[in-house]
């Protein structure tokens, strides 16, 4: 096989056609580094809260250092890492090849979602570098208004302008999906993974701009002194909280949906079956986008929110189990009497399927009142949300990096080394957060910097899986810089994969298909025949 | 190149699918414009119901006169506006020229009556913070009438800026010919802006100016 001639990579090497392009392809890699340095800066700083919490007393640092050092680890991660990943990169190059494009709708506007990025990200930065954010990841007020001496507001102006560049991914996304389909390509022939990002972007449009408008009236609190959400000037600070909560609990979809759909698409191909269920997965991505809107208040179990708005928000809080568990029995189901091929893509989304059922399901229990009034604030309920940022979206968005790698870059990454670092990460998180359930429930309440000596065994444990996790992470950065150079040719279709993106070179042209196709038939028309011969 | 191909851009098939996708995109823009702005008015109900004396007596201080004044002017120049892009539709460059300079004039003016607002606002020690004077009761709700006051209206003219700004491009590009009845899509959805910026006003002068009046 001989090397593609004309591709998107090798359209232009000068920094200008990379810094001035408008290829979606080559903005998805502007994203790909942007938010890997993030994740490793994000990564670091959840390193050091581990050491430090090898002793009781803490072994690095004191309070207020450890205060930002948590905050600092969950921004980054949050805003800056996990929100942007699966959408940004992964949804970048997918979108339009996926429905048989030459680009998304707007293309100069992605260019300009990736600087607001970039700029957002340089804020972060120097708000941590002058001395980081304190007053934890959600900015509670009064502490991030009136106590807070640490450099709150240069990290909301960041937080604020990265916003913008979520909605403009959502904004474009929503547009190509709706106007720019191939012919034949009807709404129930789209791969899931555009239902899911359909409805990513639909949080997008509705939440960002709240939070948006509520980090601007911090931002107004803090300079003018006024007392928007202080109750000494007549202000409410649980207004913030509800306020801030109305985006950041669908936030937590944005991470999720994504992989979602990663792992629909990766479940049929590895299994060479037909998806089953289609439209029930398909639709239950919008149903937990919407219901997503209706929860926030479990947030506010403890904070002097109505008993009965507490009893609403509960309830609207159990409803969002249904479509979730609709993903997995679907998933599941496609499994059955499939012809399982355990490649590395399959290996993660297995981890995202066990590791977000527990997440899940532990979701229901701080989702209960009288549950939550227990593990409230406690790390049962780190490790419930860790289950389902770390364990669910990002095993869906390596599982979703190693499925596509060769498309993206054209090369095969070595397999072995990419199953060793999918168990690597699975047996490294579980070891660092399963403790983290069982000190919750024993009383370890989150945010603090030191803790009775009785918990020190299971602080090691999860200091070890840090340890194990970090190596993990740390592997496929390595062997995917490595193949990219090394590794095999990958052709236009290594994994013998339905769907329009593999009908077109690896990596790509510039334009995407020569063609544009046409579809004629549903997505993942696996049949067991080709399974034969894919063995 | 012909002139359709000249205003079609390289990844849409032809100049109807750009429309759409043109106008789709502005519309879900304003949606998150109302929830940007959903915000505010979130914050300003909540504080409404729980200190409805204070926002009687906030909204008092408002001149209800220049708001109302403000309110035609932003009304004509919707009016101007929809009628720019009827020109644009029967192919007239120099009407819409001239309406376009027309909208962008009302929105100045727009913004003049309210910077003389701000200026007495100023004068009487009304705007927030320490330099804050109010001797009636209630004078910290009050403060809290003013912040939202100056925050939905200060968002708002910041938005009239912004529209302003993008209607003296399509004004440049209207001049240079560059919108006929096939194409005009940059146009019509400046104008959906405009006037989303416009009502957003149609629902802030009852909301601060007219709290009091039905007593």
């Amino acid at each position: 096989m001989s090397e593609p001639t004309e591709n998107y990579l090798n359209a232009g090497y000068g920094l200008k056609s990379w810094l001035l392009t408008t290829d979606h392809k080559r903005i998805a890699l502007l994203y790909l580094i942007s938010i890997t340095l993030l994740f490793f800066v994000g990564g670091a700083l959840a390193g050091l809260i581990r050491v430090n919490l090898l002793t009781p007393q803490g072994l690095l640092v004191g309070a207020e250092t450890y205060n930002r050092l948590f905050t600092m680890h969950g921004l980054i991660m949050i805003f800056f890492f996990l929100i942007p990943s699966i959408p940004a990169v992964l949804g970048n190059f997918l979108v339009p090849m996926m429905i048989g494009a030459r680009d998304l709708a707007f293309p100069r506007l992605n260019l300009l979602s990736w600087y607001l990025f970039v700029g957002g990200s340089l804020l972060a930065i120097v708000s941590a570098v002058t001395g980081g954010v304190d007053t934890g990841w959600t900015f509670y007020t009064p502490y991030s208004t009136t106590y807070s001496n640490s450099h709150v507001l240069p990290m909301a102006a960041g937080i604020f302008i990265t916003g913008f560049s979520s909605i403009l991914t959502g904004l474009n996304f929503i547009v190509t999906i709706h106007t720019m389909r191939a012919p034949g390509l009807t709404w129930f022939r789209l791969p899931l993974f555009l239902w899911s990002l359909y409805a990513t972007s639909i949080i997008f449009i509705l939440g960002t701009p709240v939070i948006a408008i509520t980090l601007a009236l911090v931002g107004l609190e803090r300079i003018f002194g006024v007392g928007i959400f202080n109750p000494g000037l007549g202000g409410d600070p649980v207004l913030f909280q509800h306020l801030f909560w109305f985006y950041s609990h669908p936030a937590v979809y944005v991470m999720i949906l994504p992989a979602m759909g990663v792992v629909s698409e990766i479940i049929p191909c590895f299994a060479r079956k037909r998806i089953f269920g289609y439209s029930f997965v398909a639709f239950s991505s919008v149903a937990i986008a919407v219901l997503g809107f209706l929860v926030w208040g479990h947030h506010l179990f403890v904070s002097g929110q109505s008993i009965y708005a507490g009893m609403v928000f509960s309830f609207l809080s159990f409803l969002v189990a249904i479509p979730s568990a609709i993903k997995v029995f679907n998933w599941t189901a496609t499994l059955y009497k499939g012809s399982i091929a355990f490649d590395t893509p399959m290996l993660y989304a297995f981890g995202f399927i066990g590791l977000f059922t527990i997440g899940g399901l532990t979701g229901l229990f701080v989702a209960s009142l009288a549950v939550d009034v227990h593990v409230h604030d406690t790390y049962f309920v780190v490790a419930h949300f860790h289950y389902i940022m770390v364990g669910g979206a990002v095993m869906g968005y390596l599982g979703g990096i190693h499925y596509w790698w060769p498309k993206i870059s054209g090369r095969l990454y070595p397999e072995a080394w990419a199953r060793l670092s999918a168990v690597v990460i699975f047996l490294g998180f579980n070891l660092t957060f399963f403790p983290q359930f069982l000190l919750g429930y024993l009383g370890m309440p989150r945010r603090y910097h030191a803790y009775p000596p009785e918990f020190q065994v299971l602080h090691v444990m999860s200091t070890a899986g840090s340890t194990i996790l970090g190596f993990g992470y740390l592997m496929p950065l390595v062997y995917l810089l490595w193949s990219l150079k090394y590794g095999a040719l990958a052709g236009s279709n290594p994994w013998g994969a339905t769907g329009l993106e593999w009908r077109t070179p690896s990596p790509p042209p510039t334009e995407d298909f020569e063609h544009t196709p046409v579809v004629a038939e549903e997505a993942y028309a696996y049949s067991g025949e080709e399974a034969e011969q894919h063995v | 190149m012909s002139e359709a191909g000249s205003a079609l851009a390289t990844q849409f098939d032809d100049l109807e699918q750009q429309h759409d996708a043109a106008t789709l995109g502005m519309w879900i823009f304003l949606v998150t414009e109302i929830m940007f702005f959903g915000g505010l008015f979130a914050g300003y109900a909540v504080y409404r119901s729980m200190y409805p004396q204070a926002f009687a007596a906030g909204s008092r201080l408002c001149e209800i006169a220049l708001g109302a004044i403000n309110t035609a002017v932003l009304i004509s120049s919707s009016l101007t506006m929809a009628l720019a892009v009827r020109a644009a539709q029967t192919g007239r460059r120099l009407a819409i020229v001239a309406l376009l300079v027309a909208t962008m004039l009302l929105g100045a003016a727009f913004l003049g009556i309210k910077f003389v607002e701000y200026g007495h606002k100023y004068a009487e020690h009304l705007i927030p913070g320490s330099g804050f004077t109010y001797t009636g009761p209630y004078a910290q709700q009050v403060q809290l009438f003013v912040c939202f006051y100056f925050a939905m209206t200060g968002l708002h003219a910041l938005h009239m800026v912004i529209g302003i700004g993008l209607l003296a491009v399509m004004a440049v590009l209207a001049a240079r010919g560059r919108f006929t009845p096939a194409h005009y899509s940059p146009l019509e959805v400046a104008g959906l802006y405009w006037h989303f910026v416009d009502l957003v006003w149609i629902f802030l002068f009852p909301l601060l100016y007219l709290v009091d009046l039905h007593k």
